[in-house]
């Protein structure tokens, strides 16, 4: 169980993302709270896919002696890592662009102050 | 080139940074035509190229490379970059039985097929990828630096 | 209202804790489909990079999914950022 390790790396990330999201009144350390959480799902995604001693996926320039499908790591969990990081990027966009606006709009930043409708 | 309104940064920062944007700019096409045959691809050389229209954003300020490059070319710049994707998707339903079906393998624009095993890249492979790596990259530069230039441009406005 | 919340969070980490227990181990996953694709790669697609094939010719409908939510959240930052007194 000791060598199970990148797994429970990614319980701690997530831990810390919701521990951010749910007891935190900021808007921007919300936002960062859901980023954290992001990250820790696409670490879980990769270490899905690692084989012991293997190489990249990849045959331009292949390092000789490598036997061919046990030798490389899987290609399928990077693949959907990389959609993954772009909606990730997407988001915090769209986050970052509505918390300019709140600004603007109230003059402050407490997730308790803007709740109530603005008579 | 003086500052006209103060804005920007000193004119060691402005030479600089206008004599490395070509650069970084080839970098990351090598980077997104390379795709089928090193680590990259569309989305990480549009990566780099965004970077580099952000790096001219903070040299020059934000009102200068809004005279130059507007956010309605950069906005035309990201929908001509989807719509291509989809046309040569389209183009593999009508040549061969499905969707984004791989129709250039064996052809003579891309479609060689490389030997097995270890080989030094033949950049001549590939089918349609490097078609839609290239849609792929013209759309991330295009929205990534359309979205820092308008978050620059609202903070400015209450002046 | 707190103390829910904290006894709600805590019960589910324990809950994840016990079921990364149960995970394959680290350096032997199942492999059957990515062996496939290590395989046809060069024949089928004539790539030479696997996460690229597998990205944009084995998987490419998901690429396109991907390019639509790209393309509506900038939209959707260029509707919300958009400032007053632009000559239309």
């Amino acid at each position: 169980m000791i060598y199970n390790i990148p797994f429970f790396a990614v319980i701690l990330l997530i831990a810390v993302g919701m521990y951010a999201v749910i007891f935190k009144r900021n808007l921007i350390k919300i936002a960062i709270g859901i980023t954290i959480v992001e990250s820790g799902v696409n670490l879980f995604l990769i270490t899905l896919g690692y084989r012991e001693g293997g190489v990249a996926p990849i045959y331009t320039n292949l390092p000789s002696g490598v036997i061919l499908p046990g030798g490389m790591v899987l290609p399928i969990p990077q693949a959907l890592t990389l959609t993954s990081i772009v909606i990730g990027v997407a988001i915090l966009a769209l986050m970052l662009s509505f918390i300019i606006r709140i600004y603007q709009y109230y003059g402050t930043l407490d997730s308790r102050k803007v709740r109530r409708l603005k008579e | 080139m003086s500052d006209e309104n103060g804005e920007g940064l000193s004119p060691i920062v402005k030479v600089i940074s206008s004599m490395l944007f070509p650069f970084i700019m080839i970098f990351s096409f090598y980077v997104i035509m390379h795709g089928h045959l090193t680590p990259g691809g569309g989305f990480q050389g549009g990566a780099i190229g965004a970077s580099a229209v952000v790096m001219l954003i903070v040299a020059f300020g934000a009102r200068h490379t809004e005279r130059r490059a507007g956010e309605e070319k950069l906005s035309a710049f990201e929908s001509i970059g989807g719509t291509v994707f989809v046309v040569v998707a389209l183009f593999g339903f009508i040549m061969a039985a499905t969707f984004m079906s791989n129709f250039l393998v064996g052809t003579s624009v891309f479609g060689e097929i490389p030997p097995f095993g270890s080989n030094p890249g033949i950049l001549n492979t590939g089918g349609i990828l490097p078609i839609l790596n290239f849609a792929v990259g013209m759309k991330v530069i295009g929205g990534l630096s359309a979205v820092v230039l308008a978050m620059a441009l609202v903070s400015r406005e209450d002046d | 209202m707190r103390k829910i919340a904290a006894i709600v969070f805590v019960a589910f980490f324990a809950f994840l804790l016990l079921a990364a227990y149960d995970m394959h181990d680290f350096g032997a996953p199942p492999s059957a489909m990515d062996d496939y694709v290590i395989e046809n790669t060069q024949n089928e697609t004539g790539a030479n990079n696997a996460v690229t094939a597998v990205v944009f010719d084995y998987r490419g409908y998901d690429t396109l999914g991907e390019a639509t939510v790209l393309f509506t959240a900038i939209a959707g930052v260029m509707v919300v950022l958009r400032r007053r007194g632009k000559n239309e």
